[in-house]
């Protein structure tokens, strides 16, 4: 048994040869399209053009993405953190039963029901003039980046509250029956007991979330037509409208680096973690 | 981990102790305030808390009712805050035999089903072999299943696309089908991969025993055991292919409309009611898969998956 097994190459080379044809082939197909000039020699020309034109939405993408990360990490801790420490049962078991209801919705339906909600005389504004919690006079439109963060961080706070809330009803109840009956807050369990058993976790959750919203087409296409608009639109618009596949593939190869630099990120913390244990 | 350590100390002392001694020695500590105000400040915080709640639920489902209510809205402007007019038009409109819709909707089954059969005759072989035979550099090859999920993918998909066109694939079914396989072969493979590594190795041991071939031990043995798992994958490949929009639409335009792009064509023309009807047909399996997936998923082979 210590050599690999001929057989089990056999089995799985029909699916490795999918992703090789369907994934790694279009990938360096991008790689070589964004880096060399019309000529066949290598150069940085595609992504000096790509600068030119989108630095603004470059920074946008990243401003998006980053502010839906940090807020998909609040509200998933806080609501992660009610599961586990609440104690009021009807409270725990009415939000356990509401928050995964987004979890499986498809992001280009996210994209349609936030179109509506949130224009100037959707549902939102009317509820809170209704409620007169606002003049109507006050209602504006939310179709533009708040639009976007919200439909991410309606769309990703599920996914995260599941695998933290996971997480946390694995942890030893010990620790946080013992931080309660020192005194400690709800508040300071959760903080300074709960979260650093759960941290691998949440760092996971969150990088799948980063990399997601930042391959989404739909939502900023449907929900914020002008610009600036998110890497993803710039792309489709570079393809559809000029057949510009060079700069297209550099502002691809930009979505890869940032991908990158975040999976750099979590495994820098993992290899951390693993030196300290 | 400075606090951990006087911690655990500590829970152990707790642990020994009888579970109501516990919960009053919580309540000691606290002064013990008048019975008025203390009653004044439980029904404070009940009050906050239903209050948090409803705020939470009209966040989580305000969108999705806005979109029931454009379902059946046969007119509704400006300045009024629901619809003028209420109605089944648009409904029929979309379930007209003849109609775009349908049509749609019979293309996306039939995609999706076509994208299972395809991610699970490539992704049994794979599942098995990861998960019972010797593979070298496994832990990459499980990795790599999972890159065109968690890759920025419109870059790839334009890509794909090009490479299709020279085929001549774009705009054909056989092309969308295998965006979607190789985009979900993730789960297939995973799930598949976890389901056989959770099936009882003495089973076929025994079976082998008695005299089966390892042919027979796997279609008699391995695979009805492993089948509720690898039903949850295909039901997970399904579910993806159907909502899938990027790569059917660098792919599959013009002549490939699921239901997402029937949704994106009509919401971007301003036909709010088709896009919310399109949006709610994608909605049930969704919801539905949701409610059942525990069933599906049994724990011993949710706790193997990626692994």
């Amino acid at each position: 048994m210590a050599r690999p097994s001929f057989f089990g190459l056999l089995l799985i080379a029909p699916a490795l040869t999918m992703i090789g044809a369907l994934f790694l082939y279009p990938l360096g197909y991008s790689l070589a399209a964004a880096f060399t000039e019309p000529g066949g020699s290598l150069s940085l020309m595609h992504f000096q053009k790509a600068y030119e034109l989108y630095s603004t939405d470059i920074l946008f993408t990243l401003f998006i993405v980053i502010v839906s990360t940090i807020l998909v990490a609040l509200f998933s801790v806080a609501i992660a953190g009610i599961l586990t420490l609440g104690e009021t049962p009807w409270l725990v078991g009415a939000l356990r039963q509401l928050y995964r209801w987004p979890l499986f919705i498809p992001f280009i339906v996210a994209a349609q029901c936030m179109r509506t909600f949130l224009a100037k005389n959707g549902l939102m504004n009317n509820a809170l003039v209704a409620l007169g919690v606002m003049e109507p006079i006050q209602a504006t439109s939310f179709l533009d980046w708040r639009g976007i963060i919200i439909t991410f961080v309606w769309k990703q706070v599920p996914f995260v509250t599941l695998m933290l809330a996971g997480a946390m009803a694995s942890i030893d109840p010990a620790t946080i029956e013992a931080g309660r009956n020192l005194g400690a807050s709800r508040l300071r369990v959760l903080i300074e007991l709960v979260l650093p058993q759960v941290a691998q976790t949440l760092l996971v959750g969150l990088v799948l979330s980063f990399v997601t919203m930042l391959s989404v087409l739909s939502v900023p296409m449907m929900v914020a037509g002008s610009q600036p608009t998110m890497l993803t639109v710039d792309m489709a618009f570079r393809i559809n409208s000029y057949g510009d596949y060079a700069t297209a593939n550099a502002l691809g190869v930009i979505s890869y680096m940032i991908a990158g630099t975040v999976a750099w990120i979590y495994l820098r913390h993992n290899v951390k973690r693993e030196a300290q244990a | 981990m400075s606090i951990k350590m006087p911690m655990t100390s500590s829970s152990a002392s707790v642990m020994e102790s009888p579970s109501p001694a516990v919960r009053n020695t919580r309540f000691e500590r606290d002064p013990a305030p008048s019975a008025v105000s203390a009653r004044a400040w439980s029904l404070g915080s009940t009050l906050t808390k239903i209050l948090g709640l409803s705020v939470f639920a009209f966040l989580l489902f305000g969108p999705l009712a806005n979109l029931v209510l454009w379902s059946f809205a046969e007119r509704w402007y400006a300045p009024f805050k629901l619809p003028v007019s209420y109605g089944t038009r648009y409904w029929e409109v979309v379930f007209r035999p003849t109609g775009d819709a349908m049509s749609s909707l019979m293309t996306s089954v039939g995609i999706a089903s076509l994208t299972v059969l395809v991610a699970l005759a490539v992704s049994v072989p794979a599942g098995y072999a990861l998960a019972r035979l010797r593979l070298p550099w496994r832990t990459a090859l499980m990795i790599l299943f999972l890159l065109p999920q968690a890759f920025p993918s419109v870059a790839i998909y334009i890509n794909v696309a090009r490479v299709f066109y020279s085929l001549g694939l774009t705009g054909t079914i056989t092309g969308v089908v295998l965006v979607h396989a190789a985009h979900g072969l993730v789960y297939s493979v995973w799930i598949s991969a976890a389901a056989f590594a959770a099936v009882d190795k003495d089973l076929e041991l025994a079976a082998r025993n008695i005299g089966a071939s390892p042919l027979r031990t796997f279609f008699t043995i391995t695979l009805p055991l492993a089948a509720p798992g690898i039903m949850a994958s295909a039901i997970f490949v399904f579910l993806e292919s159907l909502d899938e929009f990027t790569g059917t639409f660098f792919v599959g335009v013009p002549q490939v409309t699921t239901l997402p792009l029937l949704l994106y064509n009509a919401s971007m023309g301003g036909n709010y009611q088709i896009a919310s009807i399109t949006a709610l047909i994608l909605l049930v399996p969704s919801i539905l898969f949701m409610l059942v997936i525990e069933r599906f998923l049994r724990a011993d082979v949710l706790s193997k998956v990626g692994q």
